[in-house]
């Protein structure tokens, strides 16, 4: 399932999805949205009035309003019924690993039986071999193996997993790759990793979230407040004489109540987990999402998030004395037969820089390569008589015979004081110079950090480093504020202190000492590499293990709030053009006076009835790959996008009815419909 | 549209605007119950005495079940109280002082409708003030509720206020000693000094028995014929006899008015003293006590939004809601000032100047520009005074004061139902737009949930429910039809078509909305109308009041969220569009089909040549 996108337009979700929206007609499943409820009631009775008479209007004029009414529901079930379907393609895909398996099981005499995976329960022991497929989310207790977890990450690359530390968590349904491993079960059978996701990318155990259930007593409140404009309508028109029908009053109602909002607001909810999904995040509630939109305050880790994994090398800084040429050479030298990235970096430097050709190892057959140990904290080569080392200051020192010059040592401190590595480099007892090894910051992270702060969020860093290192680096990546000499007690001490200042905090973690931190987080995204307690503590997961990504879970999560905003502006904003087409049309005949009042000038008032409630219903299905796609997120401070977005949907959402209400009348008219 | 009128319309925008500070500075110090005020030396002792006579501690605040079990414990004793003296006023002691005229007591329902009138601060009169009430009554039974019943308002919205500025907290407040406080060192003494204003501009102050002229012209009239039992006497077809009356005395209102009027504008009451209201002679004699008693109505609600800002911390928010409620207020004005002026087109046809607009039902002392702004500035707020009739208003002209009321009175508003209802539009406002901005709506740091959103409808709904439930029911009962039989008109209205529509659904507007103006022509003091219109009182305030004091509770309760650059902003000009953008589609398009079938028809008919 991973990344996989599927098109709006994939005829694979959409013909399930209308025999879905047919299904879902059910009433009692109507119930759950009172809005689209009342829509259904209100066709049914046009329905049976269609059939006993009495409306005064011509039967094809009913007919057709009844078929619309009826629509309107179809299309709003259609939009729920293509957002699960989206879901459910991706649920196949993680389904097809849930393949029932063998398990061999430890008996509590010690012995080995083999058990089928659904009966295995949580505190039993599993053994796994290569090939074998793991039964069950759990813990390896004891042994090491690689394993494929390409079935739900979607990396084809095996991952290391081993008892004891950081990564000693398995997901059933992934396979073994080598080795064999025993593992202690830690979830029953339909509770697994697997079953959750599969539940969640379904929409099926989907829980309103708490903005959803107050929006929804919002829309059923106008819901209640228009039936009772409409039935005292009646009355009203009784009183002056005018018998109003029924069905004309009930497609008021339907196109007054916000269908709009009310057909696709299920629909926003399973996208926004669905476009998570797509960035292999899963969130284990919706509830997780909308949390995104609300942090304030992001906990990113230095390490992975901010800065690529490795120093590099920056700059080569010649002792007195010599050339730049000459250290640098003797830096490559000493560095050709270092693999670590550290040592690349050098190489690579002296030839970017200095015009150095990498001498390939095969032209220097009498090289001796002196690796990097724990006791010598040195490396380098012994070549045409020369012993070249670069290391820690104080190794190079002694090898040196004790002594580094004075602009060496001030270069050494400096480098240390811009939050740097120095390395020294030295040929026999000639100190030549300074290699400085910094963090690079990834590309493009101080300009995103920009447009957080525009937005309103605060990016904290947080690294084991000392405080002179991690303020460099925290200067140089642009974030807010930093935590450095970090212990996991630190950082939940500094999420609870961000708390009761008012913030929402996100922030991601992997280790079991993370857990009470993810806990506490409002939005705690939890690495897939990481241990079982950090999954179970936190309340998204991240399937790719990339920490960065917790700032594109911000923007779904605004993203998803911005759509339900918009679209619930946009739908209330419409009633304006609705009344200005169906009240004429309902008083023309009584009191042709009221002429002027048909500004749209609408062919006849059938026509205007007609056309506003085709509009209400086809409205539903050409907003439905904005509610599924989302409105396009700006990374701006809230007065802008608040600004931008009521002009569209505010302004536009009165305007456009009136657009589209004309021409789907002069479309009625020239067809003779009404 | 007039120079002269605009010369008034700026003066009075601009005194509005240079009260609102200073008045809204010295509510903050009212409102807090350790506030000091240079009313103090007087005052406090006596707030002492009160609080130990009537064993409140004000030290103590409470919660708002508290605070709203002790506001409807208070409301339900007084409306009681007045419920009583009204039935009683022909047999009180001092009948000489307090009764000259010898009025006899209400009836059942009359008592009843005028009791939840006035506790209400609805001051909605089924009766004729000069001739129905003693001075007893007027003094007593009616005016401690102009006192009372706006500082009620008051308190709930200075609750609501603390529910939003307090975070983790339990209490918003003590209502006994907001009540106490706001009367003390608001209501009284500003009373005090604009009733010896309106004495200086000519408005009567006495105990004096009604005094008699002779007229120098005889007036003769046909009039009903009536039996001894008050029954109108009918020929043998059924048709009422009719006898020549002559009239050459005129019988001329006394008593204790200037107190009364003073509360009636700046409380937002609105009762008349006479049953002319404001157009009165004696009850608004001057231009300047005209200027003033309608300045009086925005006073206290236009300072409450000052106070909002205030104890929010937020002042730019305080000023961007008054700049909503400023913006609806100009364009009621507008329009109703426009339609009056454009008159009524089947005049013309008779003979009248076109250029004298629609001078019906209008006092020529005050002329179109000062009735269609008093018009506009009664129903903005829930005052309900008046000083022309509205029912004579051209239909379009008499739809602003019409709709007004329906949009919850929120501009400004009556004195701090105004505020509280404006702020149920906020909250709504920043529920729906505060999602745009990519966040869960929160205001002012409160995150805005399931629970307020509940409370906050219910309050929509309310307002909908009673106006146009009561009204549909009026309009296919008994109550308001035409008999469809004789088609003589029964107990309900004096003109059918959109005209009568419009004065049924008028009357329960403002029941419901507390305003207690009328579209003059129904006939409602009859046992059905007298007991529906005071329910409908009764439910726009307290089925109101209620929910609004839960909400406030709850966002007392609610931890503060910290502000931010992605915090939904809640002051400036965008805010403050969604703001009257929110009021006009949340609030007006609920009434938009029976505002279409009552004035706006009569409006295209009108020009149709088809008066009712």
């Amino acid at each position: 399932m991973a990344a996989k996108t599927h098109s709006i337009f994939d005829p694979s979700i959409i013909i399930p999805a209308i025999g879905s929206a047919f299904a879902k007609l059910n009433p009692a499943h109507m119930v759950g949205n009172p809005v689209m409820f009342v829509t259904e009631v209100g066709a049914l009775i046009t329905t049976i009035l269609l059939f006993t008479g009495g409306q005064g209007a011509s039967f094809g004029f009913l007919l057709q309003i009844t078929l619309w009414l009826w629509f309107t529901v179809v299309f709003a079930n259609f939009a729920e019924a293509m957002a699960e379907g989206r879901g459910k393609a991706q649920a196949e895909t993680l389904r097809k690993a849930k393949t029932e398996t063998k398990a061999n099981r430890f008996r509590s005499d010690g012995k080995l039986e083999e058990v089928a995976s659904n009966n295995l329960r949580k505190g039993d022991f599993v053994l796994v071999k290569a090939g074998e497929f793991i039964p069950g989310d759990g813990e390896i207790t004891e042994g090491a193996a690689t394993v494929d977890e390409s079935a739900i990450t979607g990396e084809s690359a095996p991952v290391v997993r081993e008892a004891g530390g950081d990564r000693s968590a398995v997901t059933g349904g992934t396979r073994v790759l080598s080795d064999i491993i025993k593992v202690r079960i830690t979830a029953n059978p339909g509770e697994t990793f697997l079953d959750r996701m599969i539940g969640l990318v379904e929409g099926a155990k989907r829980q309103k979230t708490p903005n959803e259930i107050a929006l929804t007593i919002l829309l059923s409140a106008l819901t209640i407040i228009f039936l009772i404009v409409l039935i005292s309508m009646k009355a009203f028109g009784l009183y002056n004489g005018v018998d109003f029908s029924i069905t004309v009053l009930v497609a008021l109602l339907v196109c007054l109540i916000p269908t709009t909002i009310g057909g696709l607001l299920s629909a926003i909810g399973i996208a926004g987990i669905d476009r998570l999904v797509q960035k292999n995040v899963l969130a284990m509630s919706g509830r997780a999402v909308e949390a995104a939109g609300d942090v304030d305050v992001l906990l990113l880790d230095k390490t992975g998030t901010i800065t690529l994994g490795n120093r590099q090398a920056a700059e080569f800084m010649p002792a007195p004395g010599v050339t730049k040429e000459a250290m640098a050479e003797a830096a490559q030298l000493s560095s050709l037969a270092d693999e670590t990235p550290e040592g690349r970096s050098i190489v690579v430097l002296a030839k970017q820089k200095y015009g150095l050709r990498g001498r390939e190892l095969h032209e220097m057959p009498d090289a001796e390569f002196v690796p990097f140990t724990a006791q010598t904290r040195m490396s380098g080569v012994n070549f045409d008589g020369m012993q070249y080392r670069k290391g820690a200051a104080e190794q190079v020192k002694a090898f040196a015979g004790g002594h580094l010059p004075e602009t060496v040592q001030s270069d050494v401190d400096k480098i240390s004081g811009m939050g740097g590595t120095p390395l020294v480099v030295a040929s026999n007892e000639r100190v030549l110079g300074t290699i400085y090894l910094k963090d690079i910051v990834k590309g493009g992270l101080a300009d995103r950090f920009e447009r957080f702060r525009a937005m309103g969020i605060r990016t904290i860093m947080i690294t084991g480093d000392n405080p002179r290192t991690a303020s460099a680096i925290a200067k140089e990546a642009g974030v807010d504020d930093f935590l450095a000499e970090a212990t996991p007690e630190q950082k939940l001490a500094l999420i609870r202190k961000e708390q009761e200042g008012g913030h929402l905090v996100a922030m991601t973690g992997d280790g079991t000492n993370d857990a009470p931190a993810l806990a506490q987080a409002d939005v705690g995204m939890a690495m897939n590499t990481g241990t079982q307690a950090a999954k179970e503590a936190g309340n998204m997961v991240d399937l790719d293990s990339n920490p960065t990504k917790l700032i594109e879970v911000v923007e779904i999560g605004k993203q998803l709030l911005i759509t339900r905003g918009a679209l619930t502006t946009f739908s209330i904003a419409n009633d304006v053009a609705k009344y200005f087409a169906i009240i004429p049309a309902m008083l023309l005949v009584s009191f042709p006076a009221i002429a002027p009042l048909n500004i749209m000038r609408l062919a006849s008032p059938q026509s205007a009835i007609l056309s506003a409630v085709i509009f209400n219903a086809i409205i539903i299905i050409l907003l439905i790959p904005l509610a599924l796609r989302g409105v396009k997120f700006r990374p701006l401070g809230a007065a802008k996008i608040l600004q931008r977005n009521l002009l569209i949907y505010g302004v536009g959402g009165i305007i456009v009815p009136f657009i589209g209400i004309k021409a789907i009348d002069l479309a009625v008219a020239a067809l003779h419909l009404a | 549209m007039n120079i002269s009128g605009w010369i008034q319309l700026l003066l009075y925008i601009a005194a509005l605007l240079l009260a609102t500070k200073p008045l809204g500075l010295y509510l903050c110090r009212v409102l807090d119950r350790d506030g000091k005020t240079f009313l103090d030396p007087v005052m406090k002792p006596l707030e002492r005495l009160t609080y130990r006579l009537t064993a409140v501690d004000p030290r103590q605040e409470h919660d708002w079940k508290r605070y709203t079990g002790a506001m409807l414990l208070f409301s339900l004793v007084s409306m009681l109280f007045t419920y009583a003296i009204l039935r009683l006023q022909a047999v009180l002691p001092f009948q000489e002082l307090f009764n000259p005229q010898k009025l006899p007591a209400l009836s059942e329902h009359l008592a009843f409708n005028t009791a939840a009138s006035f506790t209400t601060n609805t001051n909605w009169q089924s009766y004729g003030g000069e001739g129905t009430m003693s001075y007893f009554s007027q003094m007593v039974a009616l005016t401690i509720h102009n006192f009372f019943s706006a500082a009620v308002g008051i308190a709930i919205a200075a609750a609501l206020v603390r529910g939003i500025a307090r975070h983790t907290a339990q209490t918003i407040g003590n209502f006994w000693v907001d009540l106490v406080r706001v009367t003390y060192y608001l209501l009284l003494p500003i009373c005090l000094v604009f009733a010896i204003v309106l004495i200086g501009q000519g408005m009567i102050q006495n105990f004096k028995p009604f005094a008699s002229a002779k007229l120098t012209e005889v007036v003769k009239a046909q009039v009903e014929k009536k039996n001894d039992k008050g029954e109108a006497v009918k020929d043998a077809e059924g048709k009422p006899v009719t006898e020549e009356q002559t009239t050459d005395t005129q019988s001329i209102v006394e008593g204790p008015m200037a107190s009364q009027i003073a509360i009636k504008m700046l409380g937002t009451n609105g009762g008349g003293y006479t049953n002319a209201n404001a157009s009165h002679p004696f009850e608004n004699p001057t231009p300047l006590s005209n200027f003033l008693q309608i300045f009086s109505i925005f006073l206290i609600p236009s300072a409450l939004t000052y106070y909002l800002g205030r104890t929010v911390k937020n002042q730019k928010h305080g000023w961007a809601v008054w700049a909503a409620m400023f913006l609806l207020f100009f364009g009621g004005v507008m329009v109703a000032w426009h339609y009056e002026v454009a008159g009524n087109p089947n005049f013309t046809a008779l003979g009248v100047d076109p250029a004298d607009g629609n001078m019906e039902g209008k006092e020529v002392r005050f002329g179109i520009f000062n009735s269609a702004l008093f018009a506009t500035i009664t129903t903005d707020a829930s005052c309900g005074a008046v000083n022309a009739m509205h029912d004579s208003f051209t239909p379009l002209g008499g739809l602003v004061p019409l709709l007004n009321i329906e949009l919850g009175e929120v501009v400004f508003g009556g004195v701090g139902a105004g505020l509280y209802g404006m702020l149920i539009y906020v909250i709504i406002a920043v529920f729906i737009a505060g999602l745009m901005v990519g966040r869960t709506p929160e205001y002012l740091g409160k995150k805005i949930e399931p629970y307020d959103v509940k409370m906050a409808a219910f309050v929509i709904l309310v307002l909908a429910f009673s106006i146009l439930g009561f009204s549909a029911w009026a309009s296919v009962s008994k109550m308001g039809l035409p008999d469809p039989v004789s088609g003589v008109l029964t107990d309900g209205t004096n003109n059918n078509g959109p005209h009568g529509f419009s004065e049924i659904l008028y009357a329960y507007s403002s029941a419901t909305g507390n305003n207690g103006s009328a579209f003059a022509g129904l006939t409602a003091n009859a046992p059905w109308y007298d007991t529906t219109l005071g329910l409908a009182m009764l439910f726009g305030r307290f089925a109101m009041i209620v929910p609004i004091l839960a909400l406030a509770g709850a966002l007392a309760r609610k931890k503060l969220i910290a502000a931010s650059a992605g915090t939904f902003p809640v002051s400036g000009p965008l805010f403050t569009s969604l703001l009257v953008g929110t009021v006009l589609l949340v609030g007006a398009l609920t009434f938009v089909p029976a505002l279409v079938l009552g004035p706006v028809v009569e409006h295209f008919l009108m020009h149709a040549g088809k008066l009712f």
